[in-house]
């Protein structure tokens, strides 16, 4: 099934944001990370999002994934307002609702990739079996093998398995091919188009590469704290295809 | 400031908390030395000092009455420097307020000039005038009971006739510097007073005239104290002597130098866990701290800063720590050391008896701490700052996890992944959770040595009033009386039962070993005075021969069965052979236990007795003291529950305030290392934990995994404190041992359980302020960077 060949209008939106902003006060000057950003990610799309460093990709899916706190404005995910939640309540969303994956892995050193996973099926409601999610991203003969035993690219796969094992309804990755190579990079993200589509996970990607935008349904470009573009590719090119 | 110094301030200001921790524990280890060995040498500088102006005798004896030519006689001695004689007595006093007995134990002075030997130490007033019939001096602490000034007058009943005296002084002396009145072993100052008068009062009042009931003898320089006392023997034996002994057998003397002995134990037993602690906590947390700053020291040395200055900047570290540690340790002491010399001045009466604040002292306790605190820092900077540059700046090899031993026996398939996280941190790092385990293992052992301590000198105490000494009063009598006075003191109102007593004093040989004694006869089928042994364990009076102490066994070489050679020290001095027909387990070890009958047979005295022991219901006890006051031959009334009472307020005080101590002392332990474990954790896997946050961990879980690793190395901890808890305990034990006494070995479940709890609780707080840091953790921030 390809969801890009869906339109706009038949796609329910899963998350808005609205007039969304985020200050840093720096003594007596304001950082002003984002400016009334309204944002929506859609069911089962994959958004990739661009833009200048220091423009506010991250400070955005920081506030999406719940870590972080809105300045004003507010984020409405299926019908609630995550700024209504508190600490606690925030932990659930995330818990229970959010996959994320960093540029560093953050896989944890004392467990081997499955138990890093399991870390997350352990706690979650419906997950899949640990050693599902990595078959699924390829790594069903690395099980038992500690982080420090696995490539750069093979963590990152790790880190995505654990990250989409509990079925999250968004899964939000900031850099994910940051510190790989060319070609491991593009493993990562065809485990992540493959997952998008396999498991209809609403996707968001950060990237510096413009090039990966043809990979999204949606593209959006950000530029000092605000949307300055936002396009809908008519089809998803396939991650072979795209200019590095 | 250079940009090196900037960044030690910042640092020191994050690690405040560490480095306060660290303060305090080389101030507890400064604080310990100083306050415990520096008030054990004030002790015995006082004490010393005090004996010397006093020209505290080296020998002392008791006899029935001997001439004052026999002086001369002892002087010549061989090994005698100097005698002196005196006459004592034991008078009830006559206070017109309440109706229980008092006693005074009047001792002559000479009229003119002061005693050569044993002198009094005046506090108040003056000292007697010649050819004044009716001064006295009275002891500091009962004037101070009974609130008695110069000037007051007493009336005392000196053989048999009521005198009035007047208090001219008060004053104080290293032959009561613990005073005890006959009967008892605990001093009862309302009723018991020293009374110094002149020898040309007493000497007549008690027909002494002429002659001494009481000498002592100073030493030369390298005499023999066994021969001495043996020649002062033979040459009294004549005049009723009842046996010379040594100053160290000086009851107020014994009692003041065994509890100097036991300061000197402990003060050197505490200070060496809390250096072992510090130095332990230093290398630990330098030795993170710096592990987490590899990076930045390559930098460092790669832009041409020397080793030297590398290491310098992190020893400031521990420099900060032990100046402060050492500032807070040594005001600490002095102020605790005041304290508690004030706690001792509250038992002894010496004069000069404060806290000296001695900079030898000082100097080797800061010099101490500092040193083993530097051992600890140098060890932990040395490793990464003679690292090349080059190998400094890549990553340290990254943690090389694998399933370790405990996981191999199956383990890890019981538990859940944080379970795991937990037991293979641990596995990785053995060393350091061992260290920390022997830290806080350190604390629960030092509140159970407290605790030891408290428990057995309640157990002694406990033994001795409520399975020993059972009666409700105990009577002395001035002289030996007939068995018949039982029916006289069973009439008096109030009074349900009577046994009697009968004391003698005695020289018991075996073999050509020797030692003298109080043999004492009691009643067959006595309720109220029983052998009781070490376990508490009764031992049925034998009808025949003695049951005596263990400790005496050993000393004479004798066993059950034996035959023992006696040597009665008064009356008609007979000489029996007498067999020992049980040995028992006790703690003072000096008791020679026999019926009542069997010594009147022994010592051919039939039919007399020294005391009495009366049962008297609590509603009549003061009718009974009232009667008793009028019987002149009664020198003494003791009552155990009154001691025990009195004993036990003090004891319940004086283990508060150690407990608070102790408690203090082990919680500054189990909080440095606990709190500094945690700290260092959540540095190293602040990351981690992070991670685990954003993935949907709350808090609490988090919390567990950080603080569950300290929670099983406390746990671990406790049963090992209780070991090295046990055996520092069993060896205090041995360590205060004499040949004539012993302190019972009690270690109650009590004292593992309160010594666990509370290093618990310790450990639990630490944890808990970790915790709220944890709560604080910046996850954004985290995942920004790189590991
Ligand atoms: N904790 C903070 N305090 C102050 N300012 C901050 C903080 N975090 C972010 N900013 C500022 O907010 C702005 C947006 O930061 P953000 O991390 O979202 O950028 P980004 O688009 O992700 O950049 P990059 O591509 O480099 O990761 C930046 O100007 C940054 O300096
Ligand atoms: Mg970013």
């Amino acid at each position: 099934m390809n969801l890009s060949t869906a339109t706009q209008a038949e796609t329910a939106t899963i998350l808005t944001t609205q007039r969304l902003c985020k200050n840093y006060p720096m003594g007596e000057l304001t950082v002003h990370a984002l400016k009334n950003v309204d944002f929506e990610l859609r069911e089962g799309q994959l958004t990739v999002l661009l833009g200048a460093s220091g423009s506010g990709k991250s400070t955005l899916l920081n506030i999406i994934g719940g870590l972080d706190k809105a300045s004003s404005g507010s984020v409405i995910y299926r019908g609630g307002d995550l700024g209504k939640l508190n600490d606690r309540e925030l932990t659930d969303y995330r818990r229970h609702h959010v996959g994320f994956v960093f540029q560093f892995y953050n896989l944890i050193s004392s467990l081997t990739a499955r138990e890093n996973v399991a870390l997350v099926t352990d706690i979650a409601n419906d997950p899949m079996k640990p050693e599902d999610a990595l078959a699924l991203v390829g790594l069903a003969d690395r099980m038992n093998h500690f982080p420090s035993q696995l490539s750069g690219g093979e963590q990152q796969r790790v880190a995505i398995a654990r990250a989409i094992a509990k079925r999250p309804s968004i899964l939000l990755c900031d850099e994910p091919t940051g510190a790989l190579d060319v070609e491991t990079g593009k493993l990562v993200l065809t485990v992540l188009n493959q997952v998008n589509c396999q498991t209809q996970t609403t996707t968001a990607i950060i990237t510096h590469n413009a090039g990966i935008g043809a990979l999204g349904d949606v593209v959006v470009r950000m530029s000092s704290g605000q949307i300055a573009e936002r396009i809908e590719n008519a089809t998803r090119a396939n991650v072979e295809d795209i200019e590095w | 400031m250079s940009a090196l110094n900037t960044k030690l301030l910042r640092e020191l200001w994050t690690l405040k908390a560490q480095i306060a921790s660290i303060a305090l524990v080389v101030a507890a280890g400064i604080m310990s030395i100083v306050t415990m060995r520096g008030s054990y040498e004030s002790m015995v500088d006082a004490q010393q000092q005090f004996y010397r102006n006093a020209r505290f005798a080296d020998a002392w004896v008791n006899l029935v009455r001997a001439p004052e030519s026999l002086r001369s006689s002892l002087e010549s001695v061989v090994g005698v420097d100097a005698v002196d004689t005196r006459v004592t007595f034991i008078a009830t006093l006559d206070l017109d307020d309440s109706g229980i007995a008092a006693h005074g134990r009047f001792i002559s002075l000479p009229e003119m000039g002061r005693p050569l030997l044993n002198d009094i130490v005046m506090r108040q007033g003056r000292y007697i005038n010649p050819g004044a019939l009716d001064e006295v001096i009275i002891s500091e602490k009962f004037a101070k009971a009974r609130e008695f000034e110069p000037g007051d007058s007493i009336r005392a009943i000196i053989n048999g006739r009521a005198r009035v005296f007047e208090v001219v002084g008060t004053a104080i002396s290293p032959e009561h510097t613990y005073a005890v009145p006959p009967g008892a072993i605990y001093p009862e100052d309302e009723r018991y007073g020293v009374f110094w008068a002149s020898r040309e009062v007493l000497g007549p009042a008690f027909n002494m005239d002429g002659a001494f009931n009481e000498a002592f003898v100073s030493l030369g320089p390298g005499a023999n104290i066994d021969a001495v006392i043996k020649d002062i023997d033979n040459l009294l034996e004549p005049y009723g002597g009842l046996g010379a002994y040594a100053r160290s057998d000086q009851i107020s003397h014994l009692i003041l130098q065994s509890e100097l002995d036991q300061n000197r134990i402990t003060g050197a037993v505490i200070p060496v866990i809390f250096l072992g602690v510090a130095v332990f906590l230093l290398y630990l947390v330098l030795g993170r701290l710096i592990a987490t700053q590899r990076g930045e020291i390559a930098v460092l040395k790669a832009f041409g800063y020397s080793d030297w200055e590398v290491g310098g900047h992190f020893l400031m570290f521990a420099v900060v720590a032990v100046l402060l540690g050492g500032m807070v340790g040594m005001i600490g002491g002095a102020l605790l050391g005041d304290a508690y010399i004030g706690m001792y001045s509250t038992y002894f009466s010496i004069p000069n008896l404060t806290y000296q604040l001695s900079f030898p002292l000082m100097g080797f306790a800061f010099a101490a701490c500092a040193l083993g605190a530097f051992t600890g820092a140098v060890a932990a900077v040395r490793h990464s700052v003679l690292l090349p540059p080059a190998e400094a700046m890549r990553p340290e090899a990254p943690a090389n996890f694998r399933p370790g031993f405990l996981e191999k026996l199956g383990l890890g398939k019981l538990m859940n992944a944080t379970g795991r996280m937990i037991l293979r941190n641990m596995e990785r790092k053995p060393v350091q959770g061992m260290f920390s385990s022997l830290g806080i293992a350190l604390a629960v052992a030092i509140l159970t040595i407290g605790f030891f301590m408290f428990d057995s000198v309640y157990y002694m105490m406990d033994l001795q009033f409520r399975q020993i000494q059972r009666e409700d009063l105990n009577l002395t009598f001035r002289e030996i009386l007939s068995e018949d006075v039982r029916y006289e003191l069973a009439n008096l109102d109030g009074v349900s039962r009577v046994e009697t007593y009968r004391l003698v004093p005695a020289r018991l040989r075996f073999g050509h070993r020797e030692d003298e004694v109080a043999i004492q006869g009691m009643e067959q089928n006595g309720e109220m005075r029983r052998i009781v042994n070490a376990a508490g364990k009764e031992i049925p009076v034998p009808a025949s021969g003695v049951v005596i102490s263990a400790m005496l066994a050993n000393r004479l070489g004798v066993t059950s069965g034996d035959q023992l050679f006696a040597e009665m020290l008064n009356g008609k001095r007979r000489r029996a052979l007498v067999p020992v027909n049980g040995i028992i387990e006790d703690f003072l070890g000096l008791s020679v236990f026999m019926s009542k009958e069997a010594l009147w047979q022994l010592s051919d005295e039939p039919g007399v007795i020294s005391g009495a022991l009366l049962a008297v219901d609590e509603n009549d006890r003061e009718t009974v003291q009232r009667s008793l006051k009028e019987m002149p031959a009664v020198t003494g009334v003791a009552s155990p529950t009154t001691m025990l009472k009195s004993f036990e307020e003090q004891l319940a005080a004086s283990i508060l305030t150690a407990a608070g101590f102790l408690l203090g002392f082990a919680s500054i332990i189990a909080v440095g290392v606990v709190y500094n474990a945690a700290r260092i954790a959540l540095s190293e896997r602040g990351r981690e934990l992070a991670s685990l946050r954003v993935m949907g961990f709350h808090r609490r879980e988090v919390a567990w995994l950080l603080l569950g690793e300290q929670g099983v190395v406390t746990l671990f901890a406790i049963p090992i404190g209780w070991l090295i808890g046990y055996l520092l305990s069993y060896s205090i034990t041995t360590g205060m041992q004499t040949d004539i006494y012993r302190i019972p070995f009690i270690t109650e479940p009590r004292t593992y359980f309160t010594s666990a709890l509370l290093v618990l609780i310790a450990a639990i707080a630490s944890g808990w302020l970790v915790r709220r840091r944890l709560d604080r953790l910046d996850l954004i921030e985290v995942l920004k960077t790189r590991e």
